[in-house]
């Protein structure tokens, strides 16, 4: 047990986990985020309402935080990849490599310049400019999370290449750009991050509204966020499900350990709980609707599902990706729930108490389920790193262990800290009514002052 | 590996170590000015230093993604030396990313947090402003030693890191004398000139040690006839230290006449440094060992690179260059509104 833990490849893999882990808590805000901000923005601009006006100022603070947040994570995992997993550059460095560079440069530029205009050039620039700025913020966002996806669905379904002197060089730049599981994959994290920040939105005007800040501009944003989480919430459902049968085609054992299917069976059934145990491959404790799973992902009553041990010992480990799906998917029907009881309830401008300590519950449910729905994917991906062409254990550094705990502590606690405080101001700043200054007319707002 | 013709091919990796020393270049100068800044906060008022986080404000992550831009170009066009190089920069590497996170997330938790924990963010902010220049001094003083652990190679990297501190700090307070007003900005004038002096000190102990502790430089500087082509590189830096030293002993002018030209020397000092370096390294990216074209992807992804690079550099260039004229002039107060 200790030498596993013990090795380069599992530390590097705990070192990264804890990276991307914490920095995909921040993209999963700020790239539904800038898209509210600009929904607040141009409503105010059509109607001149005040309150939509507050909405924007009180969220374009937790724009700006989250967005530092997000740069400075990133930036880590940049390096990373040099220093923990020289491996995937040199063998498919020439496929990984034009996508990443891609990403800086039509998103990363875009997205960083535009942002200081947005966030403090609103006095400097006509109000035409400064929508555009916003437009381009919220776009650029986008654009990185196509980038990003496009080589994660490379990652998981390598398409459009050959391999040449143990390298990997590209024979077909549109299927890589679109290969199989890229445009369900986009969807499903896109609308992620719609519920994210729709819970988030919702919760932290929830908790506003229970510590008296009773305004329009709260129950606004709130109203705004319940509706889009309404609307989202069954849309990710069936997104969801259809990403699944993509991965099934693809990657069998991934589905294999998502519904701890051990041996091959015809009308297998849907397992809702079990503690999977890897040693006599079997599910204990196991609650199932019989011939569920077959169901689903054939939509066959006796359709057949490959078990775990038909992979020649190619599989994931069980546990996390079978924990890791069940809290998504739980989650998912959970948001659904408190997103139309919300709806129903706050649609006369009064939320009741019991919604609102609800909705406060759910403020970070977004984070929960993205995740979890990343640990199902990419835990679910081993023991490749690009599924069937590199394994993860092939691309780790040789660096010393000591170094790599040294450093993993030194993240880890960097990373606990910075989450607890983002937590804390964020509450912080929802107890503050100090109201945003009054507002410039949209149609002077272009004059200097 | 060193060519012997000049083809498209052999040309391709030339092209991309020119890229990438740009946006090196760009992030030593960019958010050597937003460090500098933070190194020089313990020193001024609370009010102050409201002011001097307002005037990066704007800029800083923009500033920063030219770093993920100078790696991005090191691993998607030299993945082999992208590997090597990080690997022999664990630790400090390491080191700055922690200092960069620190930095980067106290620009909003130092105004948005409780009052009374501003000081806390305060002091990360200066912390890892420090944190990061020290770090990337010493993988500068690593990378010119070609990654060597002796102890002599080791006290160099040190000596450099302590340098490039002062000339970030020159950065930062030319900044500060180029878009502050008042009180601020004398202060920021006597502190040019305390980092100046310490700039110049560093600048001459790294240039006097950097051929003892390097081979490879030492032949190149010593022969004939680099000795005259780099000849200008010492005089002409000599030059802009006296007349940055003359000229700040009698600033602020009035009418604020000239507040520019300290900000406009340092640069100039660090494009002379910056070409040395660059002049005694190539084509190597580690010293001896790997050149560009042993580092360099295949021709068709640096292509492919490329082909985006020339249709988006403009236009980053072009938006960069609007958002600087958007917040042009004295810094004011950042407000959302």
């Amino acid at each position: 047990m200790f030498d596993s833990i013990a090795d380069p490849v599992t530390l590097s893999r705990m070192q990264f986990a804890a990276n991307i882990t914490f920095h995909i808590l921040f993209p999963s805000i700020s790239i539904a985020l800038c898209w509210f901000l600009l929904f607040f923005k141009l409503r105010f601009n059509s109607t001149g309402d005040q309150k939509w006006h507050d909405a924007y100022y009180f969220w374009v603070k937790v724009f700006a935080l989250t967005f530092a947040m997000g740069v400075v994570s990133g930036i880590t995992m940049s390096f990373q990849f040099g220093t923990n997993w020289p491996g995937f550059m040199m063998k498919v460095g020439n496929i990984a490599g034009p996508l990443l560079a891609y990403e800086v440069m039509t998103a990363f530029f875009l997205e960083a310049t535009f942002l200081g205009i947005m966030l403090f050039g609103k006095n400097r620039v006509s109000d035409r400019i400064h929508t555009l700025s916003v437009y381009m913020v919220a776009i650029g966002t986008t654009l990185s999370a196509f980038w990003i996806l496009v080589l994660n669905s490379w990652m998981q379904v390598p398409v459009g290449f050959e391999m040449r002197n143990g390298q990997a060089f590209a024979t077909d730049w549109m299927a890589i750009l679109f290969s199989p599981s890229l445009p369900l994959r986009l969807a499903h994290m896109l609308i992620a991050s719609g519920l994210t920040v729709s819970f988030l939105i919702a919760g932290i005007s929830a908790y506003r509204w229970l510590s008296g800040i009773k305004t329009a501009a709260v129950m606004a944003a709130m109203r705004t966020a319940v509706v889009v989480a309404a609307v989202l919430a069954p849309t990710q459902i069936v997104v969801g499900d259809f990403h699944g049968l993509v991965a099934l085609e693809h990657q069998p054992a991934k589905i294999a350990a998502i519904e701890a299917v051990w041996h091959t069976e015809k009308g297998a059934p849907l397992v809702l709980f079990a503690v999977p145990n890897e040693k006599t491959q079997k599910n204990d404790f196991a609650i199932e609707i019989p011939h569920g799973a077959s169901l689903i992902l054939t939509h066959e009553w006796d359709g057949e599902l490959k078990g775990l041990s038909s992979f020649d010992g190619k599989t994931p480990p069980v546990r996390p990706v079978f924990y890791g799906f069940r809290i998504m998917v739980g989650i998912g029907v959970l948001m659904l729930l408190a997103s139309w009881i919300a709806v129903v309830k706050v649609r006369r401008g009064e939320v009741p108490n019991w919604v609102a300590k609800f909705l406060v519950a759910m403020t970070f449910s977004g984070w929960l389920a993205t995740v979890a729905g990343w640990i199902v994917t990419e835990v679910g991906r081993q023991p490749y790193l690009v599924y069937g062409v590199l394994t993860t254990a092939e691309a780790a550094t040789d660096t010393h262990s000591a170094m790599i705990v040294t450093t993993l502590l030194m993240y880890l606690t960097m990373y606990v800290l910075l989450a607890a405080a983002y937590i804390t101001v964020l509450f912080h700043m929802a107890r503050k009514n100090d109201g945003a200054p009054a507002p410039k007319t949209p149609a002077v707002a272009g004059v200097a002052q | 590996m060193i060519p012997t013709e000049l083809t498209f091919e052999t040309l391709l990796p030339v092209v991309f170590v020119g890229l990438m020393a740009i946006a090196m270049l760009a992030y030593v100068i960019l958010d050597g000015y937003d460090l500098g800044v933070g190194i020089l906060l313990p020193l001024a008022t609370d009010e102050q230093k409201d002011k001097m986080i307002d005037s990066i404000g704007p800029f800083w992550d923009a500033n920063e993604t030219w770093l993920v831009l100078g790696v991005g170009i090191l691993l998607v066009a030299f993945p082999a030396a992208h590997g090597m190089i990080l690997g022999a920069l664990y630790l400090p590497v390491a080191f700055m990313l922690i200092g960069l996170t620190l930095r980067g997330v106290s620009f909003d938790f130092r105004v948005k947090a409780h009052d009374d924990h501003k000081p806390i963010w305060n002091a990360l902010f200066f912390a890892g402003s420090l944190l990061s220049s020290l770090s990337q001094g010493v993988m500068l003083g690593l990378f010119i030693v070609g990654f060597d652990t002796s102890l002599a190679s080791i006290v160099f990297s040190l000596f450099v890191a302590l340098g490039l501190a002062a000339g970030y700090t020159m950065l930062g307070a030319s900044w500060l004398i180029m878009k502050t007003e008042d009180r601020l900005q004398r202060h920021a004038v006597f502190w040019m000139r305390g980092a100046l002096l310490m700039a110049a000190l560093g600048v001459l102990i790294i240039s006097a040690a950097t051929p003892m502790v390097s081979t490879r430089v030492f032949d190149k500087w010593f022969s004939f006839p680099n000795i005259v082509l780099l000849a200008p590189i010492p005089l002409i830096t000599t030059a802009i230290f006296i007349s940055l030293e003359r000229l700040l002993k009698v600033m602020p002018l009035p009418n604020d006449r000239l507040c520019w030209a300290p900000f406009a020397g340092t640069v100039g000092i660090f494009v002379l440094a910056f070409y040395g370096l660059g002049y005694s390294m190539f084509p190597y990216l580690v010293v001896d060992k790997l050149t560009i074209w042993d580092a360099a992807s295949a021709t068709e992804a640096l292509k492919i690179v490329l082909a985006g690079a020339i249709v988006v550099m403009p236009s980053i260039m072009a938006y960069t260059v609007f958002s600087y004229r958007v917040f042009w002039g004295k810094s004011r107060e950042l407000t959302y509104i």
